[in-house]
């Protein structure tokens, strides 16, 4: 399919050579086209914020200057809502620290600590499409697989009963990763013997984890008393995440989790040689075939992986925030995660900079509402426009006049659908 | 003196391989085993299962009611099967086998539905008539993905576009109180992304389904944001006109296929030209040709002329056109108003009908009635208090799909430059 102009096996020999050899970027370069695009995507969000306020439409009525006047005002009102609500008001703090009143402290820290706990399952989620993407896979099932970690998470967190915290914590959570690895093995599987593609394949099983996890919680799973509402138990105390303060923060231990997981990934990918062969199978399959690496347990290897994270990010949700399982469980990860792990590119410490990034926004989102009201959907629409910048670079070097790299990025090989690859 | 003509005896050799032909065998005779021991076994010798031949509230085309032994019907089905199924094993059908098979899974449904209603009475027509409205979107999807990746370019931003659609429709006929424009409004907005999706994949070559991604997301911030700013302070906004019934002449009164097909919404019938219009256009045009090669094989395809860049983006504004259509059905056609995330999936399963009924659009909406079936019985299942959960029947689609993508039902063939970026060099 497409044309390797370069000799399989030199490449490979190249890869194994020089794994991290490739001209070293500055930071600034590698994130130069990210933090532009970001930038880009808060500025059309702000025209946006404009654009649909009606007290600027009767501003620039008035005359031009008073329009852009208003439009400027309605900017910032909302823009500072954003960025009180999820960072925290500076002045606030300083004056609760020096009250000494503990209620107030936590009041105060409570928006930056929130933004962590909404970047969290964010953090996960982005993690599994990045391994899925290095590995030359596009795993967009994370939002099944998410719902189905979250349902075997819950499942283990109210049936089992008496178990220590020490021990039903960890089993809930790695229940929840569990069910995520079976449900990116599923495509995985199919890929590597059948060679059905894993986008359709995945869409599909996002589809039914819906319509199962409906089922659960409708059925077998279902809290006595709901009435008929897809709604779980509540989870047993020892299967709890712990949180680290008391109400409202909510700021908990699944936030540290999410980094060590992270590090796991980076140190799996790029320090190990299950992680070369991965990543040599998702930039370079014909090498990799070549070299005699198995592409079809490779493939099912990074599938599972991808699904065990998404798990990990339906457990997290489930254990340490609600603490009960409904089907309003993920306000779109699944997709959401996809954007971060592209403005991410695809690494790790990226997806956690992106998560951060996104979970911030969310949460401010909601303040945002409340002030200025904005509906909080805005942040898809920001996240939508920044996801294009990234993927299209070419856009992003038009408007601020950049030179072209002298070398591009290595492709990752994702192939068209149908089976033939 | 006779001239002696070498007739070469053509025998056309269909490839059905040996395991497929042992494997579908095998299948068709578990099926006739479930309609024996599950259904039939299960259902009290007494019953009638009374089935309704005219829709609800129709008076053309009026049809008595199919009154049927349940369980003697049921061990007639399955002996039919069984017999398809040996057949299969002994002798093999050759290229009828998809056929058979398709002929097998019509009677497990009837079958389910004679077992399920066995001692009741259930509208038969009525259900294959919502059947037919549930299937428009999704056929409508296929189509739409269809015309996108004849020419090569991955759309799984159909759902995006319907989503899209469906509010701009909803929104253009409150204003102007005109279905059409209604209509045309939603064609509009998905053409617009449409072109967002074409320039991405084709002028910055961005991965396809990553510029499907951009779209989706766009979409659902977009339409969730505008609902919430605008029309649910606004109801008048959001208070669109809709397309009513059309009976045909005559057709109409045709009795089952009647009220079934030709007594249906403006969109009912959108999708039956659509269809003949895309089957002959793609099969027997030179534009169909030119559009196909653009999708199998694009360099050989501009060395002959035709432009590759040009075609591509005909083929994506097209898709965009045909998913305009399909959202403007969930406003215009069904409901009557914009509520967030109202399309459900529906662009997805039409990728799913497209893939289904391989690339072709008479496969994709028999996959599409298919699919809208699934989903009719699903509801109907629940008000027959059934036993099996809706949720399973709607799962159905899905799990055929992956089913059939993994080849065990003959493998699909899929334009084979699709997702690749076009280079000229």
């Amino acid at each position: 399919m497409t044309e390797d102009k370069k000799d399989p096996g030199v490449v490979f020999l190249k890869e194994i050579n020089e794994p991290e050899e490739k001209p070293k970027k500055s930071f600034l370069g590698k994130a130069g086209i990210p933090l532009l695009s970001i930038f880009t995507g808060l500025v059309i969000g702000a025209i946006l914020i404009a654009a649909t306020s009606s007290t600027v439409w009767t501003a620039f009525g008035q005359g031009f200057g008073k329009g852009l006047a208003e439009a400027w005002r309605e900017i910032i009102t909302a823009y500072k809502a954003l960025f009180t609500g999820s960072l925290g008001d500076p002045a606030r703090m300083i004056r609760s620290l020096s009250s000494g009143d503990a209620v107030e402290i936590r009041r105060a820290f409570n928006p930056i600590l929130e933004s962590l706990v909404q970047s969290t399952p964010y953090i996960f989620a982005g993690l599994a499409v990045a391994l899925g993407f290095r590995s030359g896979l596009f795993n967009i099932g994370v939002e099944g697989q998410l719902f189905i970690g979250a349902a075997a998470a819950t499942y283990v967190g109210y049936a089992i009963k008496g178990l220590p915290v020490y021990i039903h914590m960890p089993l809930a959570f790695l229940a929840g990763a569990a069910g995520g690895a079976i449900w990116g093995f599923i495509p995985g599987f199919l890929k590597a013997k059948t060679g059905g593609h894993e986008v359709i394949n995945t869409i599909m099983m996002n589809w039914i984890a819906f319509r199962l996890t409906e089922w659960l919680l409708s059925g077998p799973m279902t809290r006595p008393g709901s009435g008929g509402l897809p709604l779980s138990p509540m989870i047993e105390d020892s299967a709890k995440i712990p949180q680290f303060f008391a109400s409202p923060i909510r700021f908990h231990l699944g936030f540290f989790i999410a980094l060590i997981v992270a590090f796991l990934v980076w140190w799996l990918l790029f320090k190990t040689t299950w992680g070369m062969n991965l990543r040599t199978v998702g930039t370079n399959p014909r090498a990799a075939k070549y070299a005699g690496l198995d592409t079809g347990k490779s493939i099912m290897l990074a599938m599972t992986l991808s699904g065990a994270l998404a798990g990990m990010a339906g457990a997290v949700q489930v254990l340490a925030v609600n603490h009960s399982m409904a089907l309003g469980l993920s306000s779109g990860y699944g997709f959401d995660s996809i954007a971060l792990a592209l403005i991410g590119n695809n690494h790790p410490l990226g997806v956690v900079l992106s998560s951060l990034l996104f979970g911030t926004l969310r949460n401010g989102a909601t303040r945002m509402m409340v002030v200025s009201s904005i509906p909080i959907d805005i942040v898809d629409v920001i996240q939508a426009i920044i996801l294009m910048l990234v993927a299209a670079p070419a856009i992003i070097r038009s408007i601020y006049r950049l030179r072209k790299p002298k070398q591009e990025e290595p492709q990752v090989f994702l192939s068209g659908w149908g089976g033939q690859s | 003196m006779t001239t002696t003509t070498n007739v070469i005896k053509h025998k056309r050799i269909y490839d059905v391989s040996p395991a497929r032909k042992l494997g579908m065998g095998i299948v068709e005779i578990a099926l006739s085993l479930l309609i024996f021991f599950v259904f039939a076994l299960k259902t009290q010798a007494e019953h009638f299962t009374r089935f309704v031949m005219t829709p609800g509230g129709i008076d053309q085309g009026v049809m008595r009611d199919l009154v049927l032994p349940s369980r003697t019907t049921l061990i007639v089905l399955a002996a039919i099967v069984l017999a398809i199924g040996i057949y299969q094993l002994v002798k093999g059908f050759g290229r009828q086998t998809n056929l058979m098979v398709g002929v097998s899974a019509v009677a497990l449904i009837f079958g389910f539905l004679v077992w399920q209603a066995a001692g009741m009475s259930l509208n038969l027509a009525g259900m294959l008539s919502s059947a037919v409205l549930l299937a428009v979107p999704i056929t409508l999807g296929a189509f739409s993905g269809i015309l996108a990746e004849r020419s090569g370019i991955i759309n799984i931003s159909i759902e995006g576009m319907m989503l899209m659609a469906s509010m701009a429709a909803a929104i253009a006929g409150s204003v102007t109180k005109n279905v059409w424009a209604g209509l045309l409004g939603g064609i509009l907005s998905s053409v617009l992304l449409a072109l967002i999706l074409g320039v991405l994949s084709i002028k910055y070559k961005v991965n396809q389904t990553i510029s499907g991604t951009v779209i989706n997301i766009f979409s659902t911030g977009m339409t969730a944001f505008i609902s919430q700013k605008f029309l649910q302070g606004n109801q008048g906004l959001n208070q669109p006109p809709m397309f009513s019934r059309v009976p045909i002449p005559l057709l109409a009164d045709i009795p089952l296929i009647g009220p079934i097909l030709f007594n249906q919404n403006i969109f009912v019938y959108l999708m039956i030209i659509i269809l003949i219009v895309l089957q002959l256009a793609l099969f027997q045009t030179r534009w169909g040709l030119r559009l196909r090669s653009v999708g199998e094989h694009p360099k050989a395809a501009d060395t002959l002329g035709i432009n590759v860049i040009k075609t591509r983006y005909m083929g994506v504004i097209l898709s965009g056109v045909v998913a305009g259509i399909a959202g403007a059905f969930f406003t215009l056609g069904s409901v009557g108003r914009f509520d967030e995330g109202m399309t459900a999936g529906k662009g997805f399963i039409g990728l799913a009908a497209m893939i289904f009924g391989n690339w072709m659009p008479i496969g994709s909406l028999g996959a599409g009635l298919l699919f809208g079936f699934a989903d009719a019985i699903g509801s109907k299942l629940s008000l027959l208090g059934s036993a099996i959960p809706p949720q399973f029947m709607a799962m159905a689609p899905y799990l055929i799909t992956m089913i059939v993508l993994a080849g065990f039902i003959g493998k699909g063939q899929a334009p084979a430059a699709e997702g690749e970026p076009y280079e000229k060099e």
